[in-house]
């Protein structure tokens, strides 16, 4: 009994860091493409390089929040 | 195997993120959020007296780049220059938003107060208050339709456009307003402990791992100054959303 609680225990542990790992694959990819897709244009033209900035954050912060999600309900599953 | 055995223990979440009252419904927390309240209010309080044309000096030039940064960065780019009567609103936010980030690596504080849900849902509640009145005030009853349709949509799409649209305006927006700097926040927290608790543990080990405990600490070094920039990314960003929210309400063509 004792080893099928403390199994059961490691499994949600593994299983959370699990579910991480796949809710990060995703919006790491694309910020990947964003921040890659904004330094281009930044170079392509430098003089508008202050609006590609403000939208690359724009992006990050939209794409971020997914990986984010993942996390929090990581502890919302495990604190449950 | 018995240095394995002696992974990292964690104490539960709670440990590293509730904290004692320091009187009745007052904690840590209260007492970030009041003196991230007040530091801007004296501040610019401050920064606001003397002559205008004698140039800035000392803090009143701080206070002055902070403005022109909010303007120029913020602003400007997300709403134009019929957006600058809401610099006040933003640098509110701003400050705020950053004051409570940065007590996470200040010592004597080490807890961002955006590490609780409380202040960041109530900062996401206040934007999303605001930009729902604002787009009443500027479009009228029309405000509505335009939550559910961006103009120029076919009418059989309609229903479909219509449902994405009012969820990922009215749901979505505050919530992940508040749960982007809530989970930033956190996994900055929970970084740094983690560090540090590993140079704890290495410390209390066998003398090889006693004598490597310096990696930990110059990944906390490192991290700590991470923190920094992420107290600031988060401010920017939050802000920055914000005011995306109020131009698009306020100009829904754009």
């Amino acid at each position: 009994m004792e080893a099928v609680s403390i199994f059961a225990a490691g499994l949600t542990g593994d299983v959370a860091g699990f579910a991480y790992g796949l809710a990060a694959i995703g919006p790491g990819i694309g910020i990947g493409i964003i921040v890659g897709k904004a330094i281009e244009a930044m170079a392509r033209q430098p003089e508008s390089a202050g609006m590609a900035r403000t939208t690359m954050f724009l992006g990050i912060a939209f794409t971020e929040a997914l990986a984010l999600i993942g996390f929090v309900v990581v502890f919302l599953v495990k604190g449950a | 195997m018995i240095i394995f055995a002696r992974a990292l223990v964690f104490p539960p979440l709670s440990h590293i993120l509730r904290w004692k009252d320091i009187f009745p419904g007052f904690n840590k927390i209260g007492v970030i959020s009041v003196l991230a309240a007040l530091i801007p209010l004296v501040l610019f309080g401050l920064a606001s007296k003397g002559d205008p044309l004698v140039a800035p000096t000392g803090l009143k030039n701080l206070a002055e780049q902070i403005v022109e940064f909010i303007q120029k960065n913020v602003i400007e780019q997300t709403m134009g220059h019929d957006g600058l009567p809401w610099t006040p609103f933003l640098l509110s936010l701003f400050m705020f938003v950053f004051l409570t980030n940065i007590t996470g690596i200040i010592p004597t504080f080490q807890m961002p107060a955006n590490a609780r849900l409380a202040a960041p849902l109530f900062l996401a509640v206040i934007v999303w208050i605001t930009f729902i009145v604002v787009g009443i005030k500027h479009q009228g009853i029309k405000y509505f339709t335009s939550l559910l349709w961006p103009p120029g949509i076919p009418t059989g799409m309609k229903p479909l456009v219509g449902l994405i649209e009012i969820v990922s305006t009215v749901v979505l927006r505050p919530f992940s307003l508040a749960v982007r700097l809530l989970a930033n926040m956190m996994a900055g927290h929970i970084l740094l402990f983690t560090f540090a608790l590993m140079i704890d543990t290495m410390l209390h080990s066998v003398p090889w791992l006693k004598a490597l405990s310096f990696l930990p600490f110059l990944m906390l070094v490192f991290v700590t100054a991470f923190e920094v920039l992420v107290a600031f990314l988060q401010a920017y960003i939050f802000s920055m959303l914000t005011a995306v929210y109020i131009g698009s309400s306020a100009h829904p063509e754009h």
